[in-house]
């Protein structure tokens, strides 16, 4: 399976090497870093890359190469999987995954890893069966072991890794029970120039923070659980109890863990929380254009539209931009050409706008094409499928837990195309 | 010093003068790991891990850092764990003994024949990694699957999802040698037929179908069947292993049912390219993605990848009710500002309009449209594109090409020329008074034209001196001239052969009369289709498919056989387990085998609790026979079935050391390795062996008072599922009425204060069948009765207790002499219980009285030095207070009985129990 792991930088170098069995050489990277100059751009690297005796399989996150070496027939798939897991895991365990919290804790990322992966198998990768093995560092702790030179090893084999439930571990106990359940919805849009959507859909999660004594028994109602197209499940959730009721019915894991991915299918309609007004023109002849873009709320239901990002790819010509917002700031990389607006709330009274222009290449003709708008946005206590809890109850435990459910709405990849198509299908169709 | 090597191991880079630091740092390192402080192991240890992240050599250090494998600070031995497997390969020379005897014993048939054991393991826990171990060692031999087939098909939800790929994997392979093809109906029946026949889901119906018809093996529908739940995982791979499932061995039509996951795959953010290749094969033909077609659309932050996989599908998805959507899609792709995006999808219009031929004239007017586009790369692209759909169509167009002819001068790029020059030629006749002119002007520019469309230019020439030599003879004549002085050998022998071919001489009369059928030939169109086609010839899914090569290890998919073997194989017969110990748990197993579909959690839960025990016996057996082997080869074989073993000791093995054990086995069997290790390991690991007796079973209910229901219990000496502080108690209920019964569950108890983990309510209960129901209680060490209402019917209700042994409330615990000793000291006085008994002589063997101490008493064997000591040691499962029992024997038959332990009722009671047993005996 797995014979090895490397992890590179963005700028080319080997900063940690972990072998399962036999120790690869890292000059095998040479084949990787040969691909990775072909690229473009760096997550245009492709992710399986043969080389004459092994294969180099990898993901890109957080701007770091995680490469898997192996060096026979597996599943693809099940290594990208598991490198997303590593990546999980570190994030979960550092809370960044960057090169300096792997360098500083280098040795809990072995410790981990060598728990992940046993002979290059994938063994323990549950969140909660690895806390207990390795607990995360912390300051507290930190100094605690050089002090008293005791250890963040886990003395104790993972209870629930045996049982029928290997997700949860065995004696849990907290003074205030509590369970949290955050409905995350996230909204891919493509819209035309025109303001019309060319296509939409919501992809939600439910990521749950369960804190509760003992082994709880939790189900999960919805009122409108027809909306949800396509589920897929955290292991804890009865699947015969979804077929036959659509009623989340689970054992929690210890802490936070994503309950629920779903998808609002398409079919139904979906609402677009922002408009947006532009006007970006080049004139033939002129060495100038013109930006003008105006973002609007609409179908927010009364809630405010939050933490906006505009961003957006110039095309190659311009030089660089003179805009003038009339909230937040604006920044013009004139290298990437790439547009960014924070723009914050959208203050429905007083539209934020951003007008300007751009100045071209002395010379050039005008740019063929026109640029897509990026926008990124956050709503609170609003799911945008409309998508609502019913009620959830516990069994198999006494107290009564403090249960609170939170809603959210962000912007997933929402585009918005200025161009015109070129008339090839209207006209004779 | 300390801190000059730790800057070393943060920055590499700083080390340029790396090689007189080196020594001069391990040095340091090694002193270090000689201390007598742990601290400063820990610490050297710690940069140990830190030079190896690095790659950088730390193998001179082995001798230093071998000695503290035997440490006892967890996190130090974990680190040494870390440095042996990295280097123990590369310093066999320093290994001290090694132990050929174990590479001897470790042939394949043995390891087979432990495959074939441990997949008969009912555990899902063991599931997983037996076939990875299958896979890696003996995939061939397909006949140990079938008596697991439907176990496995059973277990497959619960294992987890690692080892799911892999099993599922498997059993497509499996399957593909078993089954009889599905698909083969298609063919034979007409439409309306299959779908009477496909409608219906149940086996059944399916059965009771025309006899020609081909019925489904039902073993090939469960697997179907029990897979389908795993496409809502949240693993891809596991997604993605069902899918191809389905696509290799599902009847056609019910592929679809993947599609919903699959476009989940593909919109999570994160496992896209990969997932969009194998997911091609699936979209190609079934027109199955047709709904989602709106996913893939491109958006302009997409990678190249993806955009170009985008664009792939959607061409596969085209038909003639979506192509103006699809095409109008494509008209914004074509204005990105990646530019080879765009000629990709040029060539997608392109195969477009060669596939729907409603569309075509559509398509080619567009196309030359994008001929006055700004961008060459688009205007070249379209020029091919274009010239290939017009070979397509050759009777009309004209005005097409003479527009082409007109942009001549503007395109520069080679390809795009040489196509027109190509178009002009091809199509001379249809623009008879263009194409000489076209001519003309490449006569002037000859020299300077990319070879590719000199070529073409000498290919026109021909072409115009066959249709019209009056116009084009000396122009002809010139570029044939300028060709054979040409630089290029290509383009002079292309002139000579051309010359020789067209004009007509003395020598080359022959080939001369056929020149116009040579060079005019109707020429067939070329097929337009996408560079991801002939991707089938693997298996979905797996490395070979991304890649589209053969990859190492890569397992051929058989076809399907044309006779399906014989399905009897998979038949489970029932098989008496031996177990002189616990008969009442065989007689269970024996019952229940009769139906293996694990459909409530419940049952799931007895199941784990069987094969657990089902493993103590394995183990025990092994262990006479050399316990150091036995392990090896259970750790070779499957990680997780070792990481049960701790279950069955009562789980007092730390994590590490059962880790440990595991890959350091794992290493014996390609390696060589210190037989010290071993003996180290097995110490500091400090396996306990699992306190065996024979197992008591008690009546709780007669069958009589019971109303034919009737209960027996006994301890398992498990560890409880549901909290470590709880006693499992196993109940066993029979059924010996001639009626159903109905509801069974526990009802009130007494003392209220106790706390019972119950088995669920039993919803029906047959006749003439006994269910193990496992139950835990949690003791708070009390000793009195536990009073329990048993409910039948509702109308009946018996009221039952449970005498708790008190040995029983133990669980064993594990200790050196030295600590056995240490922990004793401090447990005397008020804490100490001792009494003098008399044993007859036959009775004062250790085995013996090992065997009556356990029997009364889940405690652990201590070692002892001494032939006439004695000693166990234990804790209570709910407190974990020590108990410690010991035994001296003196002369004429008497011995010294004494127990060290807080919980003194306990004490008192469990001598009686221990004086009792070990005076009868």
């Amino acid at each position: 399976m797995i014979h090895s792991l490397f992890l590179i930088n963005a700028s080319g170098d080997i900063f940690l090497e972990k072998h399962w069995k036999s120790v690869v050489s890292r000059s095998v990277c040479d084949y990787f870093f040969e691909a990775q100059e072909r690229a473009t751009e760096p997550e245009n690297v492709p992710p399986v890359i043969p080389t004459p005796h092994h294969y180099l399989i990898s993901v890109l996150r957080h701007r770091i190469y995680f490469v898997a070496v192996i060096q026979s027939e597996v599943p693809p798939l099940f290594v990208i999987e598991f490198l997303h897991r590593v990546v999980d895991t570190f994030q979960d365990y550092f809370g960044v995954c960057t090169e300096a919290a792997i360098k500083d804790n280098v040795v809990v990322v072995y410790e981990l890893l060598e728990e992940m992966l046993d002979n290059g198998f994938p063994l323990a990768t549950e969140s909660n069966i690895l806390k207990e093995l390795i607990k995360p560092p912390t300051i507290l702790r930190t100094m605690v072991n050089t002090i008293t030179g005791s250890t963040n090893v886990g003395e104790q084999l993972p209870t629930g890794q045996l049982s029928v439930v290997p997700w949860r571990r065995t004696g849990v106990k907290y003074t205030n029970n509590e369970a949290y359940f955050d409905v995350v919805e996230e909204i891919d849009a493509i819209i035309d120039k025109s303001g019309s959507t060319i296509t939409a859909e919501i992809q939600g999660v439910i990521d749950a923070c369960v804190k509760l004594t003992g082994m709880p028994d939790l189900t999960l109602s919805f009122m409108n659980p027809r909306l949800l197209d396509d589920v897929s499940f955290h292991p804890c959730v009865r699947f015969k109890r979804w077929e036959a009721e659509r009623i989340l019915s689970f054992i929690p894991p210890d802490g936070n863990f994503r309950l629920l991915s779903y998808h609002v299918s398409s079919q139904n309609l979906v609402a677009i929380p922002v408009y947006v007004k532009h006007n970006i023109t080049f004139r033939e002849g002129s060495s100038q254009g013109r930006f003008d873009l105006t973002l609007g709320p609409k179908q927010t239901m009364g809630k405010a539209v939050e933490s906006v990002l505009v961003s957006s790819q110039l095309p190659r010509g311009v030089l660089n931009a003179n805009l003038n917002p009339s909230q937040g700031a604006y920044t013009f990389d004139p290298v990437t050409k790439l547009l960014t607006w924070d723009v914050g709330k959208i203050n429905p009274q007083k539209l934020p706008n951003l007008k300007g222009t751009m100045n071209l290449q002395a010379g050039a003709s005008k740019p063929d094409e026109n640029p897509t708008i990026n926008i990124q946005f956050k709503i609170q206590q609003m799911a945008i499928s409309g998508l609502k809890v019913n009620r959830l109850d516990m069994y198999g435990e006494k107290y009564k837990p403090f249960k609170g459910i939170k809603y959210m709405t962000k912007a997933g990849k929402f585009q918005v195309r200025t161009y015109q198509h070129f008339l090839m299908v209207q006209t004779s169709m | 010093l300390t801190s000059l090597s730790f800057s070393c191991v943060r920055n590499s880079g700083i080390c340029s003068c790396k090689c007189v630091k080196q020594p001069q740092m391990n040095e340091d390192l090694k002193e270090m790991l000689e201390s007598n402080k742990e601290s400063l192991k820990l610490e050297a240890m710690k940069r140990i891990v830190g030079l190896i992240s690095k790659g950088k050599n730390a193998s001179e250090l082995f001798p230093a850092v071998v000695k503290n494998v035997a440490s006892k600070n967890i996190e130090l031995k974990k680190l040494v764990y870390v440095y042996l497997v990295r280097y123990a390969e590369e310093q066999q020379d320093l290994a001290l003994l090694s132990i050929s005897t174990f590479q001897r014993a470790l042939k394949k048939e043995q390891l087979i024949e432990v495959i074939e054991k441990l997949l008969k393991d009912k555990s899902t826990l063991v599931a997983g990694s037996v076939v990875v171990a299958f896979e890696e060692v003996c995939p061939d031999r397909i006949d140990l699957i079938h008596k697991n087939f439907r176990k496995l098909c059973n277990l497959l939800v619960d294992v987890e999802e690692w080892g799911q790929v892999v099993i599922i994997n498997m059993l497509t392979r499996y399957a593909r040698t078993q089954f009889t093809s599905p698909w083969r109906e298609d063919a034979m029946f007409d439409e309306n037929n299959e779908k009477a026949f496909y409608d219906s889901d149940s086996e059944e119906k399916k059965g009771q179908a025309d006899v020609k018809t081909y019925i489904m093996d039902p073993d090939h529908r469960l697997l179907l069947r029990n897979t389908k739940p795993l496409l809502q995982s949240r693993n891809t791979a596991v997604v993605m292993a069902v899918a191809q499932l389905y696509w290799h061995l599902a009847p056609k039509h019910e592929v679809s049912i993947v599609t919903k996951s699959l476009v989940r795959l593909l919109r999570s953010h994160r496992y896209i390219v990969v997932a969009f290749k194998h997911c091609y094969n699936l979209l190609s033909k079934q027109g199955m993605f047709e709904p989602y077609m709106k996913s893939f659309y491109v958006r302009s932050t997409d990678s190249t990848h993806i955009k170009t996989l985008k664009l792939e599908i959607l061409t596969n998805l085209a038909n003639e009710a979506n192509i103006s959507t699809i095409l109008r899609e494509f008209q914004t792709y074509v204005k990105s500002q990646d530019k080879a995006f765009a000629a990709a999808t040029i060539q997608a219009i392109g195969r477009c309009a060669t596939n729907i031929s409603e569309v075509t004239d559509t398509c080619l007017n567009g196309l030359v449209l994008l001929l006055s586009n700004r961008d060459e790369s688009v205007v070249a692209e379209s020029v091919v594109v274009i010239k290939k759909l017009l070979q397509t169509q050759p009777n009309q167009h004209s005005d097409i090409i003479s527009h082409m002819a007109k942009l001549f001068d503007n395109i520069t790029v080679p390809m795009a020329r040489a196509s027109i020059l190509w178009l002009m030629g091809e199509y001379c006749e249809r623009v008879p008074k263009i194409a000489p002119d076209v001519l003309r002007k490449m006569a002037k520019t000859f020299t300077v034209e990319e070879d590719i469309v000199k070529l073409q230019t000498v290919n026109l020439a021909a072409k115009l001196f066959l249709t019209n030599s009056k116009q084009t003879k000396l122009l002809t004549q010139y570029i044939l001239n300028l060709g054979k002085y040409d630089q290029n050998y290509d383009i002079r022998d292309r002139t000579r052969f051309i010359r020789q071919l067209i004009v007509p001489s003395e020598k080359s009369s022959t080939l001369n009369k056929y020149a116009r059928r040579i060079l005019l030939a109707s020429k067939p169109a070329p097929v337009l289709e996408s560079a991801f086609k002939d991707r089938d010839r693997f298996q979905l899914g797996t490395l070979s498919h991304s890649l589209n090569i053969k990859t190492s290890g890569y397992q051929e998919l058989s076809e399907w056989p044309a006779v399906a073997p014989d399905p009897s194989v998979r038949n489970v017969e029932v098989i008496e387990p031996v177990k002189e110990w616990a008969p009442s748990v065989g007689k269970a197993k024996q019952s229940k085998s009769e139906d293996k579909f694990y459909s409530d959690d419940e049952e799931k839960e007895e199941n784990a609790s069987d094969s657990s025990s089902s493993d103590d016996s394995d183990s025990s057996s092994s262990s006479s026979e050399g316990l150091v082997l036995c392990f090896c080869f259970l750790v070779v074989i499957t990680k997780q079935a070792f990481s049960l073993q701790p279950q069955s000791y009562q789980g007092n093995h730390t994590a590490w050391s059962g880790k440990m054990q595991r890959a350091l086995f794992f290493r014996i069997l390609s390696h060589t390795l210190i037989y010290s290790f071993i003996s180290a390991f097995l110490m500091s690991c400090q396996v306990t062996t699992p306190s065996f007796g024979p197992m008591k079973t008690f009546e709780l209910l007669h069958h009589m008072t019971g109303k034919g229901l009737s209960a027996k219990y006994h301890f398992p000496r498990q560890p409880c599922l549901y909290q470590p502080s709880m006693v499992s108690v196993q109940v066993i209920l029979t059924n010996g009425s001639d009626h159903t019964l109905e509801e069974i569950h526990v009802g009130d108890r007494s003392p209220a204060s106790l706390h019972i983990h119950c088995f669920n309510t039993i919803g029906e209960f047959l006749t003439v069948r006994s269910v193990p129901r496992c139950r835990a209680q949690d003791t708070c060490t009390s000793v009195q009765y536990w009073h329990l209402k048993l409910f039948c019917t509702k109308e009946d209700q018996f009221s039952v207790s449970i005498q708790p042994a008190v040995g029983e409330l133990l669980m064993p615990s594990t200790m050196t002499e030295a600590d056995f000793c240490k922990e004793q000291k401090k447990l005397l006085g008020m804490n100490e219980t001792s009494a003098t008994i008399t044993m007859t002589t036959a009775n004062t063997s250790s085995q013996t009285i090992n065997k009556q101490v356990l029997s009364v008493a889940n405690v652990g064997v201590a070692p002892s030095s001494q032939n006439n000591f004695h000693r166990f040691a234990g804790r209570t499962v709910s407190s974990g207070a020590l108990v410690l029992v010991s035994l001296e024997l003196k002369e004429s038959s008497s011995a010294l009985l004494t127990i060290n332990t807080e919980k003194s009722i306990m004490a008192s009671m469990l001598l009686q129990d221990l004086k009792q047993a070990l005076t009868e005996a």
